[in-house]
């Protein structure tokens, strides 16, 4: 496998930033690394970009201890840091000529600038310094760089964070490309951006692992209830709703709004159609909600 | 180590700090070698540049540390310190990179007052009588000085995230280790030789040493010990960071 990580500590002083966590990536899989601030997310990513030493356990990324091959580790992995660092009085070309060079590219650096600047879309501004860009277009520099050598394993932390809602579209699409033939890690706060991107998520919580699943098995796991929302264009008589037959329970939202709780896995809006036929009612809004990865998250980090 | 040291070198002159440090090296040093009554070479009537190595240590304990204090600060100061340790390139060739770029700097500084060389040895009488070996061998011990104050430099930027902390501490190092011992040596307190031995922990002594025209090996290793000290002594203070 790509990633392997086993009873990874980090300790500051009293503190456990990262708490004997475990967990392994294989080729080619897209992680979500998600958790409230300061759960570990970034000390892990850290550790397995050796930047910072772990205080026990073993991390190692294609074969590679990230303690005893630092060199080797580093030469198969793309790293965009926590705030994207850049040197902001170099031209885009020139920065990436650097890194180029830290990555001994020799003769494919030209090919592969020009590719990396296309990929991300920093065509239009590739002759202005870093210095110079808007944050959406330095996040994209972060990119390029992360993935100039091309490398097996990207290591994102935050790719998204501000970004408008046009560049945070390109760039989750871009993260499910490079996923097809890379192993990609990254972490977020936003739970849509994880269960469209990943394929797996784990969900740190204080440092600990409090899930490590598919985006569907996770969403099955907690989500138990099936709840309906249907909006009724009349008011309706408490006791008349308890006729529907397959209903646990349900609440009143607003006038006509009701939000009902299904017996099992029972998909109860056939019900309530027939029910408002049956009764002679104008249905105006019929919708089944999923338990949503929001939910799980904060069932699990509270 | 080199796609660091080249884009040093384009730092440096991309933000005018090689500008500004070459020109008021020069400057500086011009005004007091030409202009300046007490110290001018034309007043002063001997053809002799012993004004010029005099000075120009004073200059360089100010002007380094101002070119290496953001060598390692501003790196951690903007994070890209992340970025740097997160490549296939060692400690070690990280510092070298920054050390070789700021030394070309001083390189870059020292080669036009080649030209005070041969003003000098021109207005000779009769021409060309000057101490050539002498000078030659100050030219050395110049260079090897700014080495060593480079050296000083890069370390105090590296043990703090603060340039003007960085400066400030590279100044004072740079004074201490060029001057302090030869005073601490005046004091009268050493027995028989000892004051001889603590003078010559100090870096003026090798300096003048050298400015004889005779290269010493007790002085180049003098040189190269320090400059090894304090690149071993980065790399500490780098590699502590992380823990």
């Amino acid at each position: 496998m790509s990633i392997k990580v086993n009873g990874l500590s980090k300790i500051y002083g009293t503190q456990k930033a990262v708490d004997e966590i475990s967990f392994e990536v294989n080729k080619g899989e897209v992680l979500g690394f998600l958790g409230p601030n300061g759960a570990g997310k970034s000390t892990t990513m850290k550790i397995l970009t050796c930047f910072i030493p772990h205080s026990s356990g073993t991390a190692t990324v294609c074969g590679h201890d990230t303690t005893n091959e630092p060199l080797e580790v580093t030469k198969k992995i793309g790293y965009l840091p926590e705030n994207n660092p850049l040197y902001v009085d170099m031209y885009v070309r020139e920065y990436l000529e650097f890194v180029a060079g830290l990555h001994k590219l020799g003769k494919i650096t030209q090919q592969r600038i020009d590719e990396m600047i296309e990929v991300t879309g920093l065509t239009a501004e590739r002759k202005k310094k870093v210095g110079q860009l808007s944050k959406g277009y330095k996040q994209r520099v972060g990119l390029a760089q992360a993935m100039l050598h091309n490398p097996e394993v990207l290591i994102l932390d935050e790719p998204t964070s501000g970004l408008d809602p046009n560049q945070l579209v390109e760039i989750r699409s871009l993260i499910k490309q490079l996923g097809k033939d890379k192993t990609v890690i990254f972490s977020s706060h936003i739970m849509q951006e994880v269960q469209a991107v990943a394929d797996r998520v784990i969900i740190i919580n204080k440092g600990k692992i409090v899930a490590n699943d598919s985006t569907e098995n996770l969403q099955n796991r907690i989500g138990n209830e099936i709840i309906v929302t249907a909006e009724f264009k009349q008011n309706i008589d408490r006791g008349l709703l308890g006729t529907i037959k397959g209903v646990k329970s349900y609440e009143q939202l607003k006038d006509g709004k009701w939000n009902f709780v299904a017996e099992g896995k029972k998909d109860i809006r056939e019900d309530i159609f027939n029910f408002a036929k049956e009764k002679n009612l104008t249905l105006l809004h019929l919708n089944k909600e999923e338990y949503s990865l929001e939910e799980v998250f904060k069932q699990l980090t509270r | 180590m080199k796609a660091i040291f080249l884009k040093e070198l384009q730092q440096f002159f991309s933000s005018l700090i090689g500008y500004i440090a070459i020109i008021v090296f020069l400057l500086v040093l011009g005004l007091f070698m030409w202009i300046f009554p007490d110290t001018s070479i034309l007043d002063f009537g001997y053809a002799t540049l012993d004004s010029f190595f005099s000075i120009a240590p004073y200059i360089f304990i100010f002007l380094i540390p101002a070119i290496t204090m953001r060598s390692f600060a501003e790196e951690i100061n903007t994070g890209t310190i992340e970025l740097l340790s997160t490549r296939p390139v060692t400690e070690l060739q990280i510092i070298l990179g920054k050390y070789f770029a700021a030394l070309l700097l001083v390189l870059i500084a020292i080669i036009p007052t080649f030209i005070y060389f041969y003003t000098v040895y021109a207005l000779a009488s009769p021409v060309g009588n000057i101490d050539v070996g002498g000078i030659l061998g100050s030219y050395f011990g110049l260079f090897f000085l700014g080495a060593v104050f480079v050296a000083i430099g890069i370390f105090c930027s590296s043990i703090t995230s603060n340039q003007i902390v960085a400066f400030i501490l590279g100044v004072f190092l740079c004074f201490f280790i060029y001057l302090a011992f030869s005073y601490i040596s005046q004091f009268g307190i050493f027995v028989g030789k000892n004051d001889y031995l603590v003078e010559s922990l100090g870096l003026s002594a090798h300096y003048d040493a050298m400015g004889k025209g005779v290269i010493d090996t007790r002085d180049v290793v003098y040189f190269l010990s320090l400059i090894s000290l304090f690149i071993f002594l980065t790399r500490t203070a780098l590699s502590s960071r992380k823990w």
